[in-house]
């Protein structure tokens, strides 16, 4: 009974969970294959912090995608960005309190300049965003043109990318991060709370709900994940400011995108634009509001990056709004619109970065490694067009 | 009669719930011009599209005889190939090629693998003499008028060997001289022997040129007449096309308490700058509180453009005219804005442009009024749920729960969740345009009882309807729409079918 549950479950939900089945896959494969090298502390950690900014701009992508776009300027905006920013610290001399911010501006700033000829002119994005994608080069080459790469020294900014958070100083377990342990403790727990609500309020409703030993099974699996994900990181470092940057920015895009009025009409605008218009929502708002957030985060992955390497250089970003549309679509998001999940998109670049370290790892060739890649979002999206069909 | 070259026999054409085409005969002879009259949903398309193997052999019952040999068709390459040209009201032509190529376009002329364009223009232009029309053959067709347009894709047809030509609506979308011009042509044609299938709602022309004419209503056959009899006039077409018994499927309306006006259009005019032509000319109507308006019309005739324009003009017309709301003048920018001033629009393709059909009954129902449901814009998921289940319960969707995707339900269901998402916007005033289109009668019964229920709680209904029975059942007024005008209002009392469809035709 309990395995009949289980198997219908999954193949009902196989969409949703494939991923987490996949990146699973993943991970113990190269467990493996690495002996154990590639589930190390140290190793999940620099993954974690690989994954971030091309988690951030995978956020941001979700959304374009979701409304029946694309944008290719994102990566070398992000490169452009994070050489403004170096300038800004190293020579203009601004607080990275004020740097950071500033260059977020720019970024969102830029973000509407490449909606307004998708959103005024009805222009196809793909266009509009490349030839974005070759001013946003060349103006990275200007800036970077005369000092080659640009060093920063602000330790404030340079822990953005390599820092981690804090520990609470009492004697208790020394080699464990005892808040990153603690975050984790209360993540487990209202994760576990709102799971436990959102049921009661579908039963309430009479809506179909996972068989008990199911949920409980979700519950229990989900919990030991996060357990496990705090301990290895608990047992390194703790918790660095690039996952904790990541984790706010899935956090707060999750809940626009699912609770507010604002998602909802991202998401409509995506179904059916034509609908969307004639119920009142402006389409032309939303293609502004989602290409502007795009640009932020495009400056927040640029920022991420810069901090990361503690510079600007000449080649950042080459590539990321690649990486960012694979990421998006092998977690889940639908090319024809309408359909994606910011979480999902997270899941994905996991999963490709986890396929470049693993591969590092093993030693594979470059070759190879994009070939490898290129398999997987092809499986990611065939999977996913055909499961699509099948649940018509 | 001479012999057929043509002849349809015993068709049955059926879809899910529907019986589209009944038992339908029709013969048509060699080198006439042959009418074929009916309302809208007669099945004059369908038996089209069964003739032209859109719908292929083997999808509907009966035989089809082409010259006396029996065809079956697995699609519209075979019956082209077989001699049979059809050109539709939308034009099949490649707006940015040119004349010849497009004449000439799947049936290239050829030197081995490559294209013969010297002969390919020189036969253009014998084929452009042929329909008597005076272009470059080198022009490229978006520079052409409608007009000229419609008789490049008839040299296209003839540039085949064809054995019968159709004409689906050709003159719908031509001013008076072009389609005088295109009837002059027909005539010459059918004078040196092309058969020819005339589809048209303009019985005027029908009378002028047709040898013969058939009425479809309801997917049957009801008589096929000889105008070389004199057996086809005005009148007779009319009772023909409309005179099925009016089933009492209407309820009753217990009071009528009609108020002031709610809305009202003065002069409007609208231009659609994307198809380069007027749309409405110099409209002017309105509607009451309490009050159910019938705006009737063939389809084409602008009854559609006149809801959108009205309701923030979302495909961006050039609109002149006065608006008024209950006597305040007022300009719509988007549906946004209409929607505020308390104006719903229940638009007439519920897949294109109704519903989000990748989403669920719920998200559906609340898209036009979040903000009703929302605090600071955060979405309440519990006031979501109770407003879907009222809305599911009191128009009756039949959804095991409001969590269901919209495009699993049937036709009549998805309707009903495009109302409750218009009602759960609390309008003043409801465009409804064909609310009953490809729905079964008892989901009809349910959206006319809830439309009477609606006025006497005060609110004012448009009603868009091709089907005349509905508009006469259900209205306190109508309008008839032709051509983008007005061609006429006609109080209840004195609407009858042969007067609606007299407006409705000139």
């Amino acid at each position: 009974m309990f395995f009949q549950d289980l198997q219908k479950v999954l193949r009902q939900n196989i969409r949703e969970y494939g991923m987490y089945i996949a990146l699973f896959v993943i991970m113990l494969i190269f467990a493996i294959t690495t002996n154990g090298t590639f589930v190390s502390a140290r190793n999940l950690s620099n993954l974690l912090n690989q994954t971030g900014y091309i988690a951030v701009l995978a956020v941001g992508m979700t959304l374009v995608i979701v409304i029946r776009h694309i944008d290719l300027s994102v990566g070398f905006l992000a490169g452009f960005i994070g050489a403004v920013a170096a300038i800004a610290l190293s020579r203009w001399g601004l607080s990275v309190y004020v740097a950071i911010p500033l260059v977020l501006a720019i970024g969102a700033i830029a973000g509407l300049i490449t909606g307004f000829p998708v959103a005024q002119l009805g222009i196809p994005s793909f266009v509009a965003s490349l030839a974005g994608w070759l001013i946003y080069r060349g103006l990275l080459q200007l800036v970077t043109e005369g000092t080659g790469t640009i060093i920063i020294s602000d330790p404030g900014f340079n822990a953005i990318g390599n820092g981690f958070i804090p520990d609470i100083p009492i004697g208790i377990l020394p080699e464990t991060h005892k808040l990153t342990l603690l975050l984790g403790v209360v993540a487990v727990v209202l994760f576990i709370m709102s799971e436990i609500s959102r049921r009661q309020k579908q039963e309430a409703y009479n809506f179909e709900v996972l068989p008990k030993e199911i949920f409980v099974l979700k519950l229990v699996f989900i919990s030991l994940l996060i357990g496990a994900i705090t301990w290895v990181l608990a047992s390194y470092n703790g918790l660095s400011w690039t996952v904790v940057i990541m984790l706010v920015v899935v956090g707060i895009y999750h809940f626009i995108m699912t609770q507010t009025v604002l998602g909802r009409h991202i998401y409509a605008v995506g179904g059916n634009p034509d609908a969307a218009e004639l119920s009142g929502i402006s389409v032309k708002r939303i293609v502004y509001v989602v290409f502007g957030s795009m640009g932020m985060l495009s400056a927040l992955s640029g920022i991420l990056f810069a901090s990361r390497l503690q510079s600007a250089t000449t080649t950042a970003g080459t590539l990321f709004e690649l990486d960012a549309i694979a990421a998006a679509y092998v977690g889940g998001v639908s090319a024809a619109g309408g359909v994606g999940k910011v979480a999902g998109s997270v899941i994905g670049a996991l999963v490709m970065t986890s396929l470049t370290s693993g591969m590092n790892l093993m030693g594979v060739g470059i070759g190879y490694q994009y070939v490898v890649r290129g398999a997987v979002l092809a499986a990611a999206v065939i999977f996913d067009v055909a499961t699509r069909r099948a649940s018509k | 009669m001479s012999t057929p070259i043509l002849e349809m026999k015993n068709i049955t054409k059926e879809f899910p719930g529907v019986k589209a085409l009944n038992n339908v005969s029709f013969r048509v002879a060699q080198g006439e011009i042959h009418c074929l009259v009916g309302e809208n949903g007669a099945g004059k398309s369908t038996l089209m599209k069964v003739l032209s193997g859109v719908y292929p052999h083997g999808t509907y019952s009966g035989d089809i005889l082409l010259g006396g040999e029996v065809q079956r068709y697995r699609g519209i390459r075979d019956s082209e190939h077989a001699g049979i040209a059809i050109i539709y009201q939308e034009l099949a032509l490649i707006p940015e090629l040119t004349v010849y190529e497009n004449i000439f376009l799947g049936n290239e002329i050829r030197n081995g693998v490559l294209v013969n364009w010297n002969e390919t223009i020189k036969r253009a232009g014998e084929m452009l003499d042929k329909v008597r029309l005076k272009v470059n053959p080198a022009a490229k067709i978006k520079d052409l008028g409608v007009g000229k347009q419609q008789l490049v894709e008839i040299a296209k047809a003839l540039s085949r060997d064809i054995k019968l030509l159709i004409l689906d609506e050709p003159t719908a979308a031509l001013n008076e001289d072009d389609s005088a011009n295109l009837l002059e042509l027909l005539r010459g044609l059918r004078d040196q022997g092309v058969t020819c299938i005339l589809i048209s709602h303009k019985l005027k022309e029908v009378i002028e040129i047709s040898d013969r004419v058939t009425v479809l209503r309801d997917g049957q056959t009801i008589c096929t007449l000889d105008a070389h009899k004199g057996e086809v006039s005005e009148g007779v077409l009319i009772k023909h096309m409309v005179g099925r018994e009016i089933d009492n499927i209407y309820p009753h309306r217990a009071e009528k308490k009609i108020g002031d006006v709610v809305l009202e259009v003065r002069g409007w005019n609208a231009y659609d700058p994307s198809l380069g032509r007027q749309i409405l000319r110099d409209v002017s109507m309105n509607v009451r509180r309490g009050e159910i308006v019938g705006v009737a019309g063939l389809m084409g005739s602008g009854r559609t453009e006149l809801a959108m324009s009205i309701f923030g003009n979302p495909l961006g017309y050039q609109i002149k005219g006065e608006l008024r709301v209950k006597g305040e003048p007022r300009a719509f920018r988007d549906p946004e804005d209409a929607i505020k001033a308390g104006v719903a629009y229940v638009t007439e393709d519920r897949k294109g442009n109704g519903l989000i059909l990748i989403q669920d009954v719920k998200e559906n129902i609340t898209l036009a009024n979040l903000q009703a449901i929302a605090q600071n814009s955060v979405i309440d998921s519990n006031a979501e749920i109770k407003v879907a289940n009222e809305y599911k319960t009191s128009l009756n969707i039949k959804t095991p729960t409001v969590e269901q995707r919209v495009s699993n339900l049937s036709g009549g269901n998805q309707q009903k969740v495009c109302l409750g998402k218009w009602l759960f916007v609390k309008p003043d005033l409801l465009i409804l345009d064909e609310p009953t289109r490809g729905i079964d009668v008892g989901a009809k019964y349910e959206i006319y009882t809830l439309m009477n229920r609606l006025v006497e709680q005060g609110m004012s209904i448009i009603m868009i309807s091709s089907e005349l029975p509905e508009v006469l059942g259900m209205s306190d007024r109508v309008y008839i729409v032709s051509s983008g005008r007005v061609a006429g209002e006609l109080s209840i009392a004195d609407a009858t079918p042969e007067k609606i469809m007299h407006l409705a035709t000139n």
